[in-house]
């Protein structure tokens, strides 16, 4: 395809039309000190073939996910996802539908947010859940502004075993609406008491289960003392196939779960996108942001689906929508709700239990190299080392030998003082081959 | 005798003494279709006038609802959280929303008469 740029009598065409005399017109609102004084060095053209091959150079220099034994996580998981899923989101009635604010001619797609609806309302314990956010993080972000229309308080609660960009993205959305956010300091050991942070000016708790560091947590207690306070508890996670195994937030009395549904049906996709999963206690229904699709009957008593409760969204609402978030990660969804389906609750478990039984085993032989010290009383499929060197280093020399051995804490929390610190995933891809190859790989390293 | 006046915006005000009930018209409410949620604002609320006093969802659209004139919130129709539809029925009695303190009485005169939005609502 050809790319056609502007001609010069196009700009003039253009500026005169608007009425200024200049490009550079255009750009006075910009304070002179943030311009460019002199063009980006870049190329001025190159062929495409000459493009490919510098493309493939840098890529070269990458060790893929798929071409070594690979234990990254720390919001972002590697599962297995079916041929099955690929195939069926490429049909073309799903991949190049629109938002589906017609039902006439929308009923694949209200049928399958329906069916999605139901899987996260199950999974989590809730009684309502919305058909998607962007991604786990904004969808905590909104959780909590959410809280705060509810409780008509302003203070939110952030655990240190929140995932930091997590953390990072609610300050950024409470900023905004300047409100205030008390997140505590990073909690390796999950021992942070963070009961005593709640108090009669919280809106919300926000606790992750398993947290960044792989902890599983019990969120009772913590429900607990939010509700005698009049705060809310969200509860979020990052792997959704932890809820395969345990217990679910729902039933630990969260008000609001939200969390990454990356990990079922969509594959790393260099960080996104993603699909953020939302849901909530029945009485909170009117004050969640996002839509949701419903089920009803047309005018001769056939069942069909509608996009319902979406008054508080942009097309409609405009600038007093309560969120904007809802060009939902539709096609992830999609991939979600099939391969879920695929699974059903029976395959979901034993997934989970796969992934747990896998882990333990690499925290059994990691843990007996020297050097390494398994700091997680309880995990699911994610746990964190303290190592005897800096994690970055030993992640680089892993990396050399052909292993991606898992996140370094301070890539995640620079400057914490986390350095020795490496958080390691294990997932069902991972076989017992790629666990021994990476003990080896570790013992030479260390 | 209850006096009551009337926004361009299809807000009523029922003035008793120093206080002023609000609502939507019944041409409103008509417009709107089935009322399915009333968000209220907090009782101590000041508001200014043409400031949000309320939100009003139906089944196809979310409206605010502006305060006619300005003053404080003292008391809300919270019967609506359970029971929305009351404001389909009932615009004018229990189909209320909030009960406002008025701060600055001399904003009524620019509010519009019974026979005033009457005539107004004819010109739609």
């Amino acid at each position: 395809m050809r790319y056609l740029p502007l001609t010069d009598t196009d700009r003039e065409d253009m500026l005169a039309r608007i009425g200024v005399p200049d490009i550079d017109a255009l750009f006075s609102d910009v304070p002179a000190g943030k311009l460019l004084k002199t063009p980006l060095d870049l190329p001025r053209a190159k062929g495409e073939l000459e493009v490919e091959r510098i493309m493939g150079r840098m890529a070269a220099r990458n060790v893929a996910a798929s071409a070594a034994p690979f234990f990254v996580g720390a919001g972002a998981y590697k599962h297995h996802v079916p041929a099955t899923v690929d195939h069926l989101i490429q049909r073309s009635e799903f991949l190049t539908s629109y938002t589906p604010y017609q039902p006439e001619i929308a009923q694949g797609t209200l049928q399958y947010l329906f069916e999605f609806q139901t899987q996260i309302a199950a999974l989590t314990g809730m009684e309502v859940a919305n058909a998607s956010m962007y991604d786990g993080s904004t969808a905590t972000g909104e959780a909590v502004l959410m809280a705060h229309r509810v409780t008509k308080r302003r203070k939110a609660v952030l655990s240190g075993g929140l995932h930091p960009h997590y953390t990072d993205v609610v300050k950024t959305l409470s900023g905004m609406a300047s409100d205030e956010v008390v997140a505590l300091a990073p909690d390796v050991a999950a021992n942070e008491d963070i009961l005593a942070q709640i108090d009669d000016e919280t809106s919300c708790v926000v606790v992750q289960s398993p947290d960044v560091f792989g902890n599983l947590r019990d969120l009772k207690p913590i429900a607990d003392k939010a509700h005698a306070h009049g705060a809310l508890l969200i509860a979020v996670f990052t792997e959704v196939v932890s809820l395969g195994a345990v217990t679910s937030p729902g039933a630990m009395d969260a008000d609001i779960v939200v969390g990454e549904g990356q990990s079922i049906g969509n594959a790393l996709n260099f960080g996104g996108p993603y699909v953020g999963l939302f849901a909530a206690k029945s009485k909170y229904l009117r004050q969640m942001p996002g839509r949701l699709c419903g089920a009803t009957v047309d005018s001769d008593g056939h069942r069909g689906f509608v996009l319902t409760l979406s008054t508080r969204e942009q097309h409609i609402r405009r600038d007093k929508a309560t969120s904007n978030i809802c060009t939902n990660s539709g096609l992830c969804v999609l991939a979600f709700t099939i391969h879920m389906t695929l699974l059903g609750e029976a395959g979901l478990s034993r997934l989970a239990e796969l992934n747990h039984a896998n882990a333990v085993k690499l925290a059994d032989m990691l843990a007996g190299v020297k050097g390494v010290k398994l700091l997680n009383d309880s995990f699911f499929n994610e746990f964190t080392l303290k190592l005897s060197k800096p994690a970055a280093e030993v992640v680089e020399a892993l990396a050399e030998k052909g292993v991606l051995g898992g996140v370094p804490a301070s890539r995640l929390l620079p400057g914490a003082g986390l350095d020795d610190l490496l958080i390691v995933a294990n997932t069902e891809i991972n076989t017992d081959e790629d666990r021994a190859a990476f003990v080896a790989a570790l013992a030479e390293v260390l | 005798m209850a006096e009551t006046r009337y926004t361009k915006d299809h807000e009523y005000i029922r003035i008793e003494g120093d206080t002023g009930t609000i609502g939507i018209t019944d041409y409103a409410q008509g417009q709107l279709g089935d009322v399915v949620f009333v968000e209220l604002p907090s009782i101590g609320k000041a508001v200014a006038k043409g400031g949000e006093a309320a939100v009003v969802e139906s089944v196809k659209a979310a409206s605010e609802v502006y305060a006619p004139v300005s003053g404080e919130i003292v008391a809300v129709n919270s019967e609506l959280e359970a029971a929305p539809g009351a404001v389909n029925e009932d615009p004018a009695g229990k189909g209320w929303f909030v009960k406002l303190k008025l701060t600055n009485p001399a904003e009524l005169e620019g509010l519009l008469s019974e026979a005033e939005y009457q005539d107004y609502v004819k010109t739609l």
